[in-house]
């Protein structure tokens, strides 16, 4: 099964919709409640990423019998520093997306926790691109 | 132990979902950002908060949190009660701070998180 939302940067309103979606696509086909949540917390840090972070982007979801693949691609400013940026605690945060309740510079270890495999690319300039892995089934996690 | 017991005893107001208040609690993790709280692992959670927005439901979506208290006597919204009734979840406002609802709660017994 395949999936695309769309993620308009500032958008603090509609940022969790996609993940939300998700979430229900992944009860449907009865997926063990523990694996949705770390699925849907990843998905959901990366989305409000690029509300927070960038200017816009689009979330690919592929799901087969096996594993959940999300791709989250978007257009903005990139990450200059992956490694600072992975670090618990660092943010670069604005005022308005911690009024959000964001900005706790929590969100990409998070997201490399929750799943089983992750990368992360950036462009200066241009944007980032992350790409998530989750095995849907339980006691296959990680290596 | 029963939400709804919990509810009384701190004395908070329920907003929406009161089908729900026979949920069980075990633990309560009190923060203003959501991205602390989604690094918590825990079952059974109640989300203490002075973020009324709509992210704040969003976090306890994501989370399959139980109830959110809302300190500080901040106001929920009928967008976020839209979504919290989708997701079978209880929000509850409360007028004082988040130290004391905290204090209250940990006096009945529910656990921290670590
Ligand atoms: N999509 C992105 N585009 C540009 N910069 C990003 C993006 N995602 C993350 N960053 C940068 O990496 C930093 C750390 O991201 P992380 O998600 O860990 O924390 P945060 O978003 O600042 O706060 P939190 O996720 O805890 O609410 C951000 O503050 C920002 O500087
Ligand atoms: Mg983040």
């Amino acid at each position: 099964m395949h999936f695309e939302f769309k993620v308009q940067g500032g958008d603090f309103v509609r940022a969790g919709n996609a993940s939300s979606q998700v979430k229900k696509i992944l009860k449907q086909l009865n997926v063990d409640s523990s694996v949705i949540k770390r699925i849907v917390v990843a998905l959901y840090e990366g989305e409000v990423n690029i509300a927070a972070h960038a200017f816009n982007g689009v979330i690919y979801v592929d799901i087969d019998t096996e594993r959940i693949i999300i791709k989250l691609d978007d257009n903005g400013p990139g990450i200059p520093d992956i490694n600072l940026a992975m670090q618990p605690g660092y943010s670069t945060a604005s005022p308005i997306v911690r009024e959000m309740g964001f900005g706790a510079g929590m969100g990409l270890p998070n997201i490399k926790d929750n799943s089983d495999d992750f990368k992360i690319t950036s462009e200066v300039g241009k944007g980032t691109c992350l790409e998530i892995l989750v095995n849907l089934k339980v006691n296959q996690e990680g290596v | 132990m029963k939400l709804k017991e919990l509810v009384e005893y701190i004395g908070g107001s329920v907003v929406c979902c009161e089908e729900c208040l026979d949920r069980e609690v075990e633990c309560a993790f009190a923060s203003d950002l959501m991205s602390d709280v989604l690094t918590v692992k825990s079952d059974k959670l109640l989300l203490i908060t002075g973020l009324a927005n709509i992210q704040a439901v969003r976090t306890a979506e994501m989370s399959d949190l139980q109830a959110i208290v809302f300190v500080r006597n901040k106001r929920v919204s009928e967008d976020m009660i839209r979504l919290a009734q989708e997701n079978c979840i209880v929000l509850i406002e409360y007028p004082g701070t988040m130290f004391r609802v905290s204090g209250l709660l940990y006096s009945l017994g529910v656990k921290p998180v670590y």
